[in-house]
């Protein structure tokens, strides 16, 4: 299964994430939903996008459709270039489980397992041995600064220990695009912008993103901001500059 | 912002010298508010008139001059720390103004005038939040004056959003005929002040 590498040279310039024209309805005629509705969006390897927009205004349709959990209504979906459409099911599987990454709200650890089990699961369940899967859930945690906890179970984990296994699992192995659903959880505002670090470090090292928020706060540590309305694409922020234009903005008075 | 009371702070540290004061009140506030020397010296000559501050200089404004803090001027700053800012009259907001102003203009579409401000609100806020990623990591003023900064940029957002649907309530509701609700002197009587 091919994907552009990590980190590799000029990474930025290629695709992980591809919605041409995605749009998803629910239901017939009269009571049809428009979930979506010609949505375009494009994620580079090493880009973190956030998709914000009020509930309802389908981030999650948006979301499970680029994890090829549902298929789109019309449009075409493209993972590390290969488009969903017409993939036999057996491989669309093995693409969530090699390429895509989830972290959940609510971290959706298994709490029979060590953080190092359940950060090396999905490349267990994929048929990965188990010395080599336990090595990239250790190197995870590690990444993620929770080697230390690879022995402990989640209810022994503090809130934010867990969110970092959990990232730790979504981005195990080689997995190339990280699709994340409102990540902080009921963390606090310090503890929830760690989440978001965590996931912008994950980026720089070369996984795209695509992180669901209605938190302006959390948003802000994309790269990109992407607002949807009643399941459009209503606008979103250009590549902002540099930080150094907000200081020294004049003398105070 | 008060630079006199900010002074008075660094000095209850120890005696300091002017320079090293504003060198000070820029690294401490995170250098996101600029000071220059002048305004540092005429305010050190103003806390010395009232008592607040003393210098064991000859008189002559200038780097020779130390300062540092008198026993009134502690409980100054004492009661300066404690005394709420009057927060009481809501301040002219310009943004505010701009979208009750874009819903009675004719033929303009207030939800395009509340995107454009909040597209260019959430890039502020990818700017602040670089800069928390990176300097503000390590210096704990700075990271401060970035919440603070990214807090309020936030209530700014929400704002819009209830705005938003707000408008679209009241465009898809005919208005209803005002009833004689109970009036709200207090706010008025609180805005008038200003």
């Amino acid at each position: 299964m091919s994907c552009p590498e990590p980190g590799g040279a000029g990474h930025s310039s290629v695709s992980v994430l591809e919605l041409r024209d995605v749009s998803k309805t629910y239901g017939q005629e009269p009571d049809i939903v428009h979930a979506l509705a010609g949505v375009d969006l494009s994620v580079r390897a090493g880009e973190m996008v956030a998709v914000m927009g009020p509930s309802g205004s389908g981030k999650s349709t948006l979301l499970t459709i680029a994890g090829s959990l549902e298929d789109p209504t019309s449009g075409e979906v493209r993972v590390c270039g290969m488009a969903l459409a017409g993939m036999p099911r057996s491989r669309q599987a093995r693409l969530r489980r090699r390429v895509i990454g989830y972290v959940f709200q609510d971290f959706n650890l298994l709490p029979g397992l060590t953080a190092a089990e359940n950060a090396a699961l999905p490349l267990e369940l994929d048929g990965v041995g188990v010395p080599k899967a336990r090595a990239a859930g250790l190197a995870a945690l590690a990444a993620l600064g929770v080697a230390d906890r690879a022995g402990r179970f989640p209810d022994q984990l503090s809130g934010g220990e867990r969110q970092r296994v959990a990232i730790a699992r979504a981005v195990v192995g080689d997995r190339r695009l990280l699709l994340a659903d409102e990540p902080s959880g009921a963390l606090d505002s310090v503890n929830a912008a760690e989440v978001m670090r965590l996931l912008h470090e994950a980026c720089q090292r070369g996984v795209a993103a695509v992180v669901v928020t209605h938190d302006a706060q959390l948003a802000a540590w994309a790269d990109r901001i992407v607002l949807l309305r009643d399941g459009r694409m209503t606008g979103h922020t250009t590549r902002p500059p540099g930080p150094e234009s907000l200081l020294m903005p004049g003398e105070i008075r | 912002m008060s630079v006199p009371h900010v002074l008075l702070a660094l000095l209850s540290e120890g005696p300091k010298y002017g320079l090293q004061l504003r060198e000070e009140f820029e690294a401490g506030t995170g250098e996101v508010w600029p000071l220059n020397v002048g305004q540092v010296y005429k305010t050190l000559g103003r806390l010395e008139r009232d008592g607040l501050a003393e210098s064991d200089g000859t008189g002559q404004d200038g780097p020779q001059k130390r300062f540092r803090i008198t026993p009134r001027g502690e409980e100054a700053l004492a009661a300066w720390l404690r005394t709420p800012p009057d927060l009481t009259s809501p301040p002219r907001d310009e943004l505010v103004m701009k979208v009750l102003v874009a819903a009675r203009v004719p033929g303009t579409d207030a939800h395009e005038v509340i995107q454009a401000h909040r597209v260019y609100l959430l890039e502020l806020m990818q700017q602040w939040t670089r800069l928390k990623e990176g300097e503000a990591r390590d210096d704990l003023s700075l990271a401060l004056v970035v919440d603070a900064e990214l807090f309020r940029l936030d209530a700014v957002i929400r704002w819009l959003d209830a705005a938003e649907v707000r408008l679209a309530r009241a465009a898809a509701e005919p208005p209803r005929p005002s009833s004689p609700a109970a009036p709200v002197p207090q706010l008025r009587r609180l805005g008038a002040r200003r």
